[in-house]
């Protein structure tokens, strides 16, 4: 333990964070006396009382059917993400300094989604290269002048954030297309409720439960121009699609009906309509959890079953709001990504406040040269991914893995680029019944309608194996429970 | 309370009632929702009736030696053929492990329960998290069961359990869902396929066992009906109706025309009927009017004839033609409702 005036603790015997910033015990902004209370209440536990409570709660996720699939090669398994029952905390002023930071990217975001498919000035005057965004696979070539209420086009933006061993925050990632997780951030709490209630007790904590009204009111306010009481849907792929519980959970805290594509249609008139069984009933606004590809056969890609043929058709011409908007893809890039601050000096003439995190182009030949020589110590990715997919950390391959992924890096190196691995911060986590040390990310929710508004709490993702860096859930990651402290 | 307070209170709460619109849903129901709705009460209903007949048969086959007790479950669900040719031979132990636990019978308990979850999986943003947490475990036992689960000296606990669960289940759906027009879809789904459970127990039984005149009034033919109550649970409700006689055609009569006991045609009609008129009056489908006057026209071909008249004329035909009826409803809900 690094802490000096720690007392001696049954749950905390024997962890060590290993020299990690850890969200709990080696916080270096000064003792917060709410973090102080939860430690003595978390030290006045036993492993065996925390693992008969994370028990009881694993068989209550099961018996609610919160799975999620994760797909191999060869076959898809029904899984629960596991739940970790001590908390991640974020102080008041953590979050407040996040709060803005996060706001700041989300606005300029959707800037330069404006920008670049209307005048495109950010590229004309070549702070980003044209080459990038303009034959960039997520950029889409039908949005070039439409515009789209409000000029919003990331209606929900999922931030990734991570903690270096410093305790600075740094942006890994934007999630701008069809960020998933939210359900999570909410589901924790109320398990926290019920498993933990007297660790929760006279705690002054930042509630989740407004995020389901807060955004059906974004969509309402993106709505076209001139509906009175819009009719908000969530389109969903359906019932085998790996986030199907979360958009149960958000259709029911928005109280609109889930959609699949095949409730849907598009009349001559060019306006949306579901199939009720009184017939058809106009749609103004669809949150929809589909990809761009699959939105609409007409449109895209004529193969997918999922989507509703016509729905660009009518998007386009303004009688429905589809959130987040068509071509968002293009932002959440892992090689635009390294533009982002000067996105926000560019279009709102302030200082970032969130960092990057130090990036290299494989598609430059310096930078290439660069992750070729420093494979072992990188993280490489591939620019258009997500969930953890088809990335390498060099720190923790095979010299034989490392000698692979060279020979992929070089036959598409403009599909990657390459990160410094940064030590992810750490939270004490159950394991086999002890407490040990593991990373954690943290991924803030955004929604952009009249106003940026962000969830005061967030998705932390914790990776369960030791020493791991990874926190995907389709890699073997669980998560917890984020306490926003409110003073 | 006098006379005229109460008259005052009752046209207080009725204007209320006609006042408060913004208490339903003004949205119409989601053409798919309504569909799942029905069939997981379908699927449901007849997963219950299924463990029953089972459980009774399995019992009265330890009793006497019936040949044809299995083959005419087989029959009952049209499975016959299809049993045929995956199993061959009718043994205790095939057709009970065809019935619970394979799933390439898409009439095994298996088959159904998984049916119904993914009903419920797609209703999910409509039911309570109670009746998906119920449905949800209870699919999960029924998947985890296997050979040595299902063998003599369990089964009847094993039916048992599942009847239960099945209880469990409208019972939640009854104290949870809310009345709007899903409700009324799970109403027509679970009387619809009483109904036509009904008619087929019946048909099935009666020619099983009145295979000639003479057998009737025998000692056989009396515990042989008794299974026939027992398989509808309408043993005790009878008893006490008809304390001295089980007679055929009182059975029948009993299990096709009680306005009292829940499984009788009768009173699933009269269900059926009830949530077609609120959906066509309360929720203005006027689609449903004729499938209202249709199933009028069932009701009136029941009661217009006594039970001695309709086995005289031909029970086996009266009963398919009731079933026919009853398709043709469910035919009509789905194109009037969910067209494709």
């Amino acid at each position: 333990m690094s802490g000096t005036d720690t007392p001696d603790i049954r749950l905390f015997a024997g962890y060590d964070p290993n020299g990690f910033f850890c969200e709990l015990t080696n916080r270096r902004d000064g003792q917060d006396a709410s973090i102080e209370l939860l430690k003595q209440r978390l030290s006045s536990m036993t492993p065996t009382l925390l693992q008969e409570r994370s028990d009881s709660a694993e068989v209550e996720l099961y018996n609610l059917g919160i799975t999620f699939t994760v797909y191999t090669e060869r076959t898809a398994i029904d899984r629960i993400l596991p739940f970790d029952l001590i908390p991640r905390i974020i102080t008041k002023s953590e979050w407040k300094f996040l709060e803005a930071g996060i706001i700041q990217r989300v606005r300029a975001l959707n800037h330069f989604l404006w920008d670049i498919y209307h005048d495109q000035n950010i590229l004309k005057e070549g702070i980003i290269p044209a080459a990038l965004i303009l034959e960039n696979p997520g950029y889409r070539p039908e949005m070039v002048g439409f515009d789209p209420p409000g000029r919003v086009y990331i209606h929900v933006c999922g931030t990734d954030i991570i903690r270096d061993p410093s305790g600075r925050f740094i942006v890994l990632e934007d999630n701008a297309r069809t960020p998933s997780g939210v359900s999570y951030v909410i589901e924790n709490r109320h398990m926290m409720r019920r498993c933990m209630p007297d660790l929760l007790a006279n705690l002054d904590l930042r509630p989740v439960d407004e995020y389901g009204s807060r955004l059906r009111q974004t969509l309402c306010d993106v709505a076209p121009e001139g509906i009175e009481n819009p009719q908000v849907v969530l389109l969903s792929p359906g019932t085998y699609n790996s986030a199907y519980f979360e958009h149960v959970f958000l259709a029911r805290e928005m109280g609109v009906p889930l959609v699949e594509g095949r409730d849907l249609v598009v009349r001559e008139d060019n306006c949306v309509y579901m199939k009720t069984i009184a017939g058809l009933k106009r749609v103004h606004s669809i949150y929809r959890r589909i990809d761009d590809a699959f939105l609409d056969p007409e449109a895209f890609n004529p193969e997918s079953m999922l989507g509703v043929p016509g729905l660009m058709r009518a998007y386009k011409a303004g009688t429905v709001t589809l959130a987040n908007a068509i071509g968002t893809g293009v932002a959440d890039d892992k090689a635009v990504y390294i533009y982002v601050p000067q996105m926000i000096e560019y279009y709102l003439g302030e200082k970032p406040l969130l960092d990057n995190v130090q990036t290299h182009l494989c598609g430059k030949p310096e930078g290439l040269q660069y992750t070729l020589d420093n494979l072992e110590k990188l993280v490489v990715k591939p620019v258009g991914e997500s969930g953890g997919y088809g990335m390498i950390i060099g720190p923790h391959a095979t010299p034989e893995e490392c000698a692979a992924f060279r020979e992929k890096l070089q036959a598409d190196p403009a599909n990657y680029i390459s990160q410094p691995v940064i030590s992810l911060s750490a939270s004490p986590t159950l394991c086999d019944g002890k407490i040990e040390a593991r990373h954690v990310d943290l991924r803030p929710f955004t929604l952009s309608g009249a106003q940026t508004w962000v969830l005061p709490g967030a998705l932390s993702r914790v990776a369960l194996r030791k020493g791991s860096l990874v926190v995907n859930s389709s890699q073997g990651g669980g998560s917890k429970d984020t306490w926003v402290l409110a003073s | 309370m006098s006379q005229s307070q109460f008259q005052a209170h009752i046209d207080t709460v009725r204007t209320s009632t006609a006042s408060s619109e913004f208490l339903r849903d003004p949205l119409p129901l989601l053409a798919r929702y309504a569909e799942s709705m029905l069939w997981l009460a379908r699927y449901m209903e007849r997963i219950e009736n299924l463990a029953r007949l089972i459980d009774v048969n399995e019992t009265f086959m330890r009793l006497r030696t019936v040949t044809n007790g299995w083959e005419a479950i087989l029959e009952m669900n049209d499975d016959s053929d299809f049993y045929a040719d995956t199993y061959g031979e009718v043994t205790n132990e095939q057709v009970i492990a065809f019935y619970i636990i394979d799933p390439r019978n898409p009439n095994s308990i298996v088959s159904m329960a998984l049916a119904a979850r993914e009903n419920a999986r797609t209703l999910r943003p409509l039911i309570s998290t109670e009746m998906w947490i119920q449905l949800n475990v209870f699919t999960n036992f029924i998947k985890g069961l296997s050979a040595r689960d299902i063998v003599i000296s369990r089964l009847s606990a094993l039916c048992k359990r599942i009847k239960q669960d099945c209880q469990t289940h409208i019972g939640i759906t009854e104290g949870t869902l809310f009345r709007d027009q899903a409700w009324l879809f799970n109403q027509l789904g679970r009387q619809l396929e009483r109904a036509d459970q009904t008619t087929r127990l019946i048909d099935i039984k009666y020619h099983a066992l009145m295979p000639g005149l003479k057998d009737v009034g025998s000692e056989i033919d009396e515990s042989q009906w008794t299974a026939v109550l027992r398989s509808a649970a309408g043993y005790h409700a009878y008893r006490r109706l008809m304390p001295n006689a089980i007679s055929p055609a009182a059975v029948v009569g009993f299990l096709l025309k009680n306005n009292g006991f829940p499984r009788s045609l009768t009173t699933c009609l009269r269900h059926t009927h009830h949530a077609l008129s609120l959906l066509r009056a309360d929720y203005g489908l006027r689609g449903a009017s004729i499938i209202v006057e249709d199933v009028e026209q069932m009701q009136n071909i029941i009661s217009g004839q006594n039970i001695e008249t309709i086995i005289l004329r031909g029970l086996h035909e009266f009963l398919s033609g009731m079933r026919e009826e009853i398709a043709n409803i469910q035919d009509e809900i789905a194109t009037t409702f969910w067209p494709l």
